[in-house]
């Protein structure tokens, strides 16, 4: 560490959309973040401005957080206009303040897209991802029984392939950074996870259509190449499991 | 009152089979009229969950997160062990079991360790049945990798997302079952009490984190799988929702705690950088395969870490125990790193720090081979510090991870309770007294999957479907009292937010209860946590109100939960007059400073009962026995 910069500290000025329910107006209001040092995250400033909230007997923001180290997938706050804040491979909650300048105007805003409502402020409803993999996204391997587990050899490659595709954690910024609010490289992770691997050929055709089919139920739209939602993808999942997403539906037809 | 943990009698390698053969079934038509409550969607409930709906229970699945597949267990990073012995390194279930007793320090209860090591290997087979994209070899078989405690290679990976990828399997398998309606899953939802009657667990309260609703879901048995309780020292690993708030709400009902006093404190964290901090990021030990963990060997040294020549660094784990040299137990390495930065010779801001240096690794094996194996915990690390670990050492520092201690279960996972079940961290079975690194996930998993699918039998065999309904005149007070609870939180409208309370309690538990403990400092302790207690209730100031989102409200009564609790942790340490795994007394040391087990007088479970408020827990004592080991004072050098 430095050193030098914990003695420098910043004030940021915070645009914040607030909202009190799914259907209630929202607004932007403003608030004013003080003693923010580069070593503070950017929930951890958030955090400062809801104790003064709080202290001052206003209404604190709300906003999703939980294990704060990228990995949980809540966070999901739209930085400046970018989901996650556009910094690579890094979730809300991993953004340092060291990224920021003092005297800086940050907007911050939730997920927004037709398939998650919002429930308050910064927080929004997701079920829609929890129902896509309910609609396929698993083998339906039941408990006990399996054979061991070095019994198939899967080429390392298919391995790899498979873990890029799994990495990704849930948090919908590839939703909210699409211009058609669509869920295909969420979608797509999943089915090019199971796609790579013998455990997933079996129900191969059941799963892509069915999946893609609750993804279209629950209104999210479609891809037309925009690669946004890799762009904002805190994980660096590929499009083109998208591509796979397509030619495994494409094979589901025949 | 000495208690029984009704343990199968006969040859320990024989146990759990027997137990198996014993135990009474649920015919497959009556499965679907029992209804099981399973509160936490992590590993340990998660599978479980997914495992009862299989078998044909009438399952509901509550977690405080807006997805079960945001547990915590899903920060997981290393990985998962197995008695596999694929390596043909001489792994086998007995060395498993052996391994992970003598880790616990001779605190865990053999039984149920034998068991865990047993059913190991069927986790992995089910995980990749599963489609769980472990690490492999190139000619495409499973890879494993050593970790702490071990010197066999028997931990199994998912890069170092291991817990990711095992959640999202088990939250897959749970997934299926909501589709197939056996299970029923509320999330956002956080239990607030346990509903007993006639004396069994039939039912919890919740309350709805969206609309505020509270209400009573009434059910046959209840599993609590709500993790561990680290976030009473306030800055923790875990995630910020931890808490013991679940298995608190048990123990005032009337379950057993045990052992509390059991906490793990993680050797390769990521050093805290100041007060307005919220969490400790854990970096997997994994790391400390390839990584050499090294002070300077000069008080006040000022040069940059690089600029350190070989003859003044001490790379003291390595010095003091030359057979697991950097992978000497978490516990020990724990210790090490305190001891070195007690002695003033810590890095990084307040000397509270040590080096984890991957200069040789790199240079043995290449950049692109570290970066293979750890890349995504450089670029944590690199994210929170704004440092290259590639080109200068990291910096870690010791912080509160795991507990092993939790609600008192037999060796079916039910507690003192009947009807109640605690799986995973949340109970205190297996691991002692010191939990080995990679066994966390497999004790969550194989509770899940593998354990109580038949344990939860024999109980619901002997009791008739739906003995209580929501309208039970016990459900109707639960409601009641927990609704005046919250009023009671929201009524105060003092001055200080629950997160204030959290950082002095933080400051208590870490500097008096953390990695070393004296009568001394204990008792200071519980001299400090009653005020702060009482200024809790006379100075809290939470905003907003009961039928919303509030998350004020939900941390405030989480944080006065861990105030009570810090209480339990501090009595049951103050009881264990001896030094054992991770808990450390420091009156009880051999002269090299390794912890002094007294067995004569504490080689037992210490299982505290709620008997008021005000009032002093009653201590309830289950005898450890060994058969097929004898204890022997622990040694990693």
């Amino acid at each position: 560490m430095s050193g030098h910069s914990e003695h420098n500290t910043k004030t940021l000025k915070l645009i914040v959309w607030r909202q009190a329910g799914p259907d209630k107006p929202g607004r932007f209001e403003t608030y004013t973040a003080k003693n923010i040092t580069d070593h503070h995250s950017f929930l951890e400033m958030l955090d400062v401005v809801n104790e003064d909230l709080i202290k001052e007997g206003k209404e604190p923001i709300v906003f999703d957080h939980d294990c704060r180290e990228g990995i949980c997938g809540v966070c999901s706050q739209v930085v400046n206009g970018v989901p996650h804040g556009g910094h690579e491979r890094t979730t809300v909650c991993q953004l340092h303040m060291r990224l920021f300048k003092d005297g800086d105007s940050i907007y911050i805003e939730p997920w927004r897209a037709r398939a998650f409502p919002i429930i308050k402020d910064l927080m929004v409803d997701r079920g829609a991802l929890d129902r896509i993999i309910q609609a396929g996204g698993y083998t339906s391997a039941h408990t006990g029984g399996s054979p061991d587990a070095n019994a198939i050899p899967i080429p390392r490659h298919d391995a790899e392939y498979s873990m890029d595709a799994a990495e990704c954690i849930g948090c919908g910024a590839c939703v909210a950074g699409c211009p058609n609010g669509a869920a295909m490289l969420f979608t797509g992770a999943k089915v090019s996870q199971f796609a790579a691997l013998p455990q997933g050929q079996v129900e191969a055709a059941e799963r892509v259509a069915n999946m893609l089919k609750e993804m279209q139920d629950c209104g999210f739209g479609n891809c037309t190449n925009h690669y946004e939602c890799e762009a904002a993808c805190p994980k660096g999942i590929n499009v083109k499991f998208i591509a796979r997403l397509n030619r495994e539906y494409l094979k589901s037809l025949l | 009152m000495i208690l029984d943990g009704k343990c199968p009698t006969g040859p320990v390698e024989k146990s759990w089979d027997k137990h198996r053969f014993d135990m009474k079934l649920v015919n497959p038509a009556n499965k679907r009229k029992y209804k099981i409550l399973v509160v936490g969607t992590g590993l340990a409930g998660a599978s479980a969950a997914a495992s009862l709906g299989e078998l044909g229970y009438n399952v509901e699945a509550f977690c405080y997160q807006d997805s079960p597949r945001r547990a915590h267990s899903i920060a997981a990073q290393g990985g998962i062990n197995a008695a596999k012995n694929y390596p043909n390194d001489g792994d086998s279930i007995l060395r498993l079991y052996y391994d992970t007793i003598k880790g616990g320090d001779f605190r865990s209860r053999e039984q149920d360790v034998w068991r865990l090591a047993q059913v190991s290997n069927e986790i992995i087979d089910q995980c990749v049945a599963q489609g769980v994209p472990f690490a492999r070899d190139y000619a495409g078989y499973l890879d494993n990798r050593s970790f702490g405690g071990a010197q066999v290679s028997r931990t199994f990976y998912a890069r170092g997302q291991t817990g990711q990828q095992l959640l999202l399997g088990a939250y897959s398998a749970l997934s299926r079952q909501i589709r197939l309606k056996t299970v029923k899953m509320f999330p956002r939802t956080e239990m607030l009490d346990l509903v007993l009657v006639d004396g069994e667990a039939k039912g919890i309260t919740i309350r709805d984190l969206v609309t505020g609703e509270i209400r009573v879901h009434a059910g046959d048995a209840v599993l609590l799988c709500t993790g561990g309780y680290a976030n009473v020292f306030n800055l923790s690993t875990n995630a910020r929702g931890c808490s013991v708030t679940a298995i608190w709400k048990a123990y005032r009902k009337g379950a057993f705690f045990a052992n509390p006093c059991y906490t793990q404190i993680h050797p390769t964290c990521i050093p805290q950088a100041g007060d307005y901090q919220s969490k400790l990021t854990l970096m997997s030990e994994s790391l400390r395969n390839d990584g050499r963990i090294w002070v300077p060997k000069n008080k006040g040294e000022k040069r940059a870490a690089n600029d350190i020549p070989e003859d003044d660094r001490d790379y003291y784990l390595e010095r003091k125990y030359p057979s697991f040299g950097n992978l000497a137990p978490r516990d020990i390495s724990s210790r090490a790193a305190k001891e070195a930065c007690d002695d003033g010779r810590g890095v990084g801001p307040g000397g509270k720090g040590v080096y984890l240096d991957f200069r040789d690794s790199i240079k043995r094996l290449g950049e692109h081979v570290i970066r293979e194996r750890y890349g995504n915990l450089f670029e944590m690390y690199e994210r929170i510090t704004g440092e290259d670990g590639y080109k200068v050492p990291m910096r870690i520092y010791p912080a509160s991870h795991y507990a092993m201690g939790g609600l008192w279960v037999d060796y079916n996972l039910m507690s003192n309770i009947p009807g109640l079940f605690v799986l995973g961290e949340a109970n205190f079975s297996v691991h002692g007294a010191n939990r080995l690194g990679a066994s966390a996930l497999m004790q969550g998993l194989a509770d899940g999957y593998f354990v109580i699918p038949y344990t939860v039998a024999p109980y619901l065999a002997a009791s008739k479907p739906g003995k209580a309904k929501e309208d039970h005149p016990e459900c109707k007070k639960s409601i009641e009292d927990v609704k005046a609870f919250t009023k009671k939180l929201l009524s105060i409208n003092g001055k200080e937010t629950p997160a204030d309370f959290m950082r002095k309690l933080g400051n208590v538990t870490w500097n008096n209860v953390g990695m070393g403990r004296s009568k001394e400092s204990l008792t200071e302790a519980l001299a400090k946590i009653p005020g702060i207690r009482e200024e809790f209730w006379k100075n809290l100031k939470v905003s907003g109100t009961e039928l919303e989102v509030n998350q004020q409200l939900e941390n405030a009564g989480r944080t006065i939960d861990f105030i009570e609790f810090a209480d339990l942790l501090c009595r049951d340490a103050l009881n264990r007059d001896e030094s054992c795994g991770a808990h450390f007394r420091v009156e009880h040391q051999f002269a090299d400073g390794e912890a002094k087990r007294d067995d004569a007088n504490f080689s037992y479970v210490a299982a505290w009962g709620f008997k008021g408020d005000g009032v002093p827990p009653e201590l309830h004592k289950e005898p450890l026995e060994f058969n097929l080991i004898k204890p022997a004072v622990r040694s990693y050098k």
